[in-house]
C-alpha cells in the first residue's frame, strides 16, 4: 500500500482547486506582491475559493473589541479572497487548544498567543520576523516585553498585537474616608491602607488562583519588588533567597490584615465583579472594571447612589524595596505550522496589525489594550480619555518578563503554566511558613531549569 | 427425495417426508456465507472491534508509549523508560492530586451508595406522583456536567455565595464559609457535587435491583416478627448485593478518573489543594504541554484501578457461585 499524495488526493479539495485558480494571472499577482498587491490589484487574491481562515483569540474583557474584530473580518474577507473567521474562547483555554491542535496538527490557521508562549510553542510557529520588520517600521520599536516574548532564538514566532497593563483600581472616596488621598507610594503603606478598610468591610481584592492574568501580574512583580527573581542571569534557580522570603511574609501579612481572603479561588473575572458590586476597595487590573463602570453607569452605582465611574482611579504598583516593576500582559498573533494557509494568514495580520485596522480597534479598546510599540502612545485617543484611564498610556513601560533574570525562554513559560510564583505566595497565605514556601518553589523550578 | 426422518431404534416405519432437492434450489453465495458461522461471527465482531481499537486500543498504546517518552507540545521526544513515573512520585502536587483522587473517590462512593440506597428504598414504596419523582431525581443526572458544576460554583462563590448569604441572614454564620478558597472546604465541596449528581444513578440501579425482589419474602419475614432493619439487613440487602456491587464499581471508575467536575469547580485550586489525578494531568499534559509527563500522571489511575474492579468482580462471582 503506498502512501496517497495528499497533494492530489481527492480527500483535499481546497488544494486542487488552489492549482486550479493559481492560473488567474492578476490574482496570481496579486498573491505574489502581498497585500500590496492585493490592494493595488483591486482584486481578490489566490486563494482558493471557500478557503476559510480560522483565528482563535480570547474573549475580550471588552467585549466590544470582539465586535469589532467580527466587523473587520468581514472586511479582510473580502480584501483577501477567503473567509475570515474568529473564534474566540476563554483565555483559559487556550494554551490547552493550542496543546490538542499542534499535536493533531490540525486546528486554527492563527492563535492568540499570551504572554511569553511563543517560546515554549515554538516548533509550532512559522517565522514571521518578516512582519515584525514591517511593523516596526510603520509603527515602531517594539516595547521591550513585546520583543522578549515573541522573539525567539533570533527569530520572531509571532506578531505582537496588543498589551492589557495593569493598574491599581481603586475606590477614591473610600481612600479619602481613611484620611489616604494619594495612592500609597510603597507595599508596606498599602498594606496598613488595606487593613483600615478591611476593618470597613471594604478589604483589598487580590486572586492568587490558577488564572492566566491577574494573578502572575500581583504575583512576579511582587517577587522582583522584594528583591526575588526566578533565576539569575545565567538561567539558574534563585527563587530560594531573602527578598523572596520577605516577599512571601508581606503577601501573608497582607492577605491576613487586608485582604478578601475569597481571592485564593478567584478567576480574573471576580475581582471585576467584586469591585463594581462594593465588595472590595482595590485590586489589580486592566482597565476593563473602568470601562464596565463608565458603560453600564445608569446601573452601577456607589453607596451614595452616584454612577461608580466617578469615584474610581488607578493607580501603579507600589514600590518595594528592590523597585517597583510590574508585569504586563503582551498578546501576539502566532501563525501556526501546520495551517495550509500560512501565507493567507500573513496577509491577514498584515491587514489586522496595520495602522488602520489596528487604529479602529485600539479607538473602541478605549485604552483597555495599548499597542506594542510607542507609537500607539500618541494616539489622539488618549488626549480626549477620562482623566483616571490615562495613566495607562505607558503603563507597560516598567515591565519585566517571565523568567527574569535569565534570558527569555520556555523554560520560563513553562514555570509560569504551573504557577510556581503564583502557589508560592498562595502556600504562605494558607499557613506555610514563607521558608518552606520558597524552598517549595526552588525545589519546582528546578525540576524544570534543571 | 423421500427420508424417514423419524422411527427410532427400533426400525418400527417412520413418516416419511418431503424434501427439497438440493439440485433444484442451490444456496445463494451470500446464504453460504451466513451460514457459515464463523464468518458471520467474525463478520458481525469486526465493526465493535474496530471501535474498540481505533477508540480505546490505539489511544491507550499512545498513552503508554507517552508516559515512557520526553515528548512535548511540537517535540517528537524520545525514550526515556520510567523517568516520567519517578518524577511524578517525587512531585508533591501529584502526591497530593493521588491522595485526593482516593479521598474524593472513597467519600463520594459512600455518601452516594447511602443516600441513593435511601432514595431507592423510599421509591420503592407506593405514593402518588412516583412517577413525577423517580423521573425528577434523575435530573442532576441527566443535566450536563459541565452546566451543573457552574450553578455549584456560583452557590460556592467566594464573593457572591449564596449559601454564605442564606447563612449569615438566617444567623448561623457571621464570616463568610471559605467555601473554595480553603483546600479541605474545596474538596469537600467537590465530593458534594459528585454526590449529588452521581446519586441517580445508584437510586435508579438500585431502585432496578429492589423491583426483583420478591415481596413475599420481605411479607414472609414481617409475618415472623423482622423489623424494618432486620427486614432490609436479612431480606434486601443480601438479595441486593449483586446489583450494589456492579453499581460501585462503575461509580468508582467513574469517580477515580473524574475531570470535568474539579476542573469547573476549583480548576484544582486553590494552590493545587483540590487537583486529581486527572486533572493534574491535564494541567501538566494539556496545559504545559509536558505530554510524557502528563501521560505517566494519567496512568497511575490504571493499575488502581484495574486492581479495585478485578478484586470487586471476583467478589461478585463468588457472590453469584454461592
Amino acid at each position: 500500500m503506498t502512501t496517497p499524495d495528499r497533494s492530489t488526493s481527492a480527500g483535499s479539495p481546497s488544494v486542487s482547486r488552489r492549482r486550479f485558480l493559481a492560473g488567474s494571472a492578476a490574482a496570481g499577482a496579486a498573491a505574489a506582491a502581498g497585500l500590496e498587491g492585493i490592494l493595488s490589484a483591486r482584486r481578490a487574491p489566490a486563494f482558493a475559493q471557500g478557503t476559510r481562515l480560522n483565528i482563535v483569540r480570547w474573549v475580550d474583557f471588552i467585549p466590544a473589541c470582539d465586535v469589532e474584530l467580527k466587523r473587520q473580518a468581514v472586511d479582510a474577507s473580502k480584501e483577501l479572497g477567503a473567509e475570515v473567521v474568529f473564534e474566540f474562547i476563554n483565555a483559559n483555554d487556550i494554551q490547552a487548544r493550542v496543546t490538542a491542535a499542534m499535536q493533531s496538527g490540525a486546528g486554527p490557521d492563527i492563535i492568540q498567543m499570551l504572554h511569553n508562549w511563543s517560546h515554549l510553542y515554538a516548533n509550532g510557529l512559522v517565522d514571521v520576523s518578516d512582519l515584525v520588520a514591517w511593523q516596526v517600521k510603520e509603527q515602531g520599536a517594539l516595547y521591550p516585553l513585546s520583543d522578549a516574548n515573541t522573539k525567539v532564538a533570533g527569530k520572531y514566532l509571532a506578531l505582537p498585537h496588543g498589551i492589557v497593563p495593569g493598574l491599581i483600581a481603586y475606590r477614591k472616596s473610600w481612600f479619602d474616608e481613611i484620611g489616604v488621598t494619594t495612592f500609597p507610594k510603597t507595599y508596606e503603606e498599602l498594606r496598613q491602607v488595606a487593613m483600615k478598610l478591611k476593618k470597613k468591610g471594604k478589604p483589598y481584592g487580590q486572586t492568587l488562583g490558577h488564572t492566566f492574568g491577574d494573578a502572575p501580574g500581583w504575583a512576579y512583580p511582587l517577587m522582583w519588588n522584594f528583591g526575588g527573581m526566578e533565576v539569575d542571569q545565567s538561567g539558574k534557580t534563585a527563587i530560594d533567597s531573602k527578598g523572596t522570603v520577605e516577599a512571601v511574609k508581606f503577601m501573608t501579612a497582607l492577605w491576613k490584615d487586608g485582604c478578601d481572603e475569597g481571592g485564593l479561588a478567584w478567576d480574573d473575572t471576580n475581582n471585576n465583579r467584586a469591585f463594581l458590586a462594593g465588595e472590595i476597595c482595590a485590586t489589580l487590573n486592566g482597565a476593563s472594571i473602568y470601562i464596565a463602570a463608565k458603560r453600564g453607569q445608569d446601573k452601577i452605582k456607589d453607596d451614595k447612589g452616584e454612577p461608580l465611574v466617578r469615584d474610581i482611579q488607578h493607580a501603579r504598583l507600589p514600590a518595594g524595596p528592590a523597585g517597583s516593576w510590574s508585569y504586563q500582559a503582551s498578546f501576539h498573533h502566532g501563525v501556526m505550522k501546520y495551517g495550509k494557509n500560512q501565507k493567507l494568514a500573513k496577509d491577514f495580520l498584515k491587514w489586522l496589525h496595520g495602522k488602520e485596522q489596528f487604529g479602529k480597534w485600539f479607538q473602541v479598546a478605549e485604552g483597555f489594550s495599548i499597542g506594542s510599540t510607542k507609537f500607539w502612545e500618541q494616539h489622539p485617543l488618549w488626549t480626549t480619555i477620562d482623566e483616571p484611564m490615562k495613566g495607562f498610556r505607558t503603563a507597560a513601560d516598567n515591565s519585566r518578563v517571565f523568567g527574569h533574570a535569565g534570558p527569555p525562554s520556555a523554560k520560563a513559560t513553562e514555570a509560569y503554566s504551573k504557577y510556581v510564583v503564583v502557589d508560592m505566595f498562595a502556600k504562605g497565605v494558607q499557613g506555610m511558613k514563607a521558608e518552606d514556601c520558597t524552598a517549595w518553589a526552588a525545589g519546582e523550578l528546578k525540576k524544570i531549569y534543571g | 427425495m423421500k427420508k424417514s426422518i423419524a422411527g427410532g431404534s427400533g426400525g418400527a416405519a417412520g413418516i416419511e417426508v418431503v424434501l427439497p432437492h438440493p439440485g433444484t434450489s442451490r444456496p445463494t453465495g451470500m446464504t453460504r456465507f451466513l451460514e457459515n458461522e464463523r464468518l458471520l461471527a467474525a463478520m458481525l465482531l469486526t465493526p465493535t472491534v474496530v471501535l474498540l481499537g481505533l477508540f480505546i486500543a490505539y489511544p491507550f498504546v499512545i498513552g503508554v508509549w507517552l508516559s515512557l517518552s520526553s515528548v512535548s507540545v511540537g517535540n517528537p521526544g524520545e525514550f526515556v523508560g520510567l523517568k516520567n513515573f519517578v518524577k511524578a512520585w517525587n512531585d508533591s502536587i501529584f502526591r497530593t492530586a493521588f491522595y485526593n483522587t482516593f479521598y474524593y473517590t472513597f467519600w463520594a462512593t459512600i455518601f452516594k451508595l447511602a443516600l441513593g440506597m435511601w432514595l431507592a428504598l423510599l421509591l420503592n414504596r407506593h405514593f402518588r406522583g412516583k412517577r413525577i419523582v423517580r423521573a425528577a431525581m434523575l435530573l442532576p443526572f441527566i443535566v450536563p456536567t459541565v452546566l451543573s458544576t457552574f450553578a455549584w460554583r456560583w452557590m460556592f462563590d467566594p464573593t457572591f455565595s449564596v449559601l454564605n448569604w442564606l447563612l449569615y441572614h438566617w444567623g448561623f454564620i457571621t464570616t463568610k464559609l471559605p467555601f473554595l478558597s480553603d483546600g479541605t472546604y474545596g474538596m469537600w465541596c467537590a465530593i458534594v457535587v459528585n454526590t449529588w449528581r452521581g446519586m441517580p444513578f445508584f437510586a435508579i440501579s438500585l431502585l432496578a435491583g429492589l423491583q426483583t425482589i420478591s415481596t413475599d419474602l420481605q411479607e414472609a419475614a414481617s409475618l415472623d416478627g423482622a423489623n424494618g432493619w432486620q427486614r432490609f439487613w436479612h431480606v434486601t440487602w443480601p438479595l441486593l448485593k449483586p446489583v450494589t456491587l456492579v453499581v460501585v464499581v462503575f461509580s468508582i471508575i467513574q469517580t477515580f478518573s473524574d475531570f470535568q467536575l474539579i476542573y469547573v469547580l476549583t480548576g484544582g485550586g486553590p494552590a493545587n489543594a483540590t487537583h486529581l489525578l486527572a486533572t493534574y494531568a491535564y494541567q501538566i499534559g494539556v496545559a504545559t504541554g509536558l505530554l510524557g509527563e502528563g501521560a505517566a500522571v494519567s496512568l497511575f489511575m490504571l493499575p488502581v484501578l484495574f486492581i479495585v474492579v478485578w478484586l470487586q468482580l471476583r467478589y461478585l462471582r463468588r457472590l453469584e457461585g454461592a
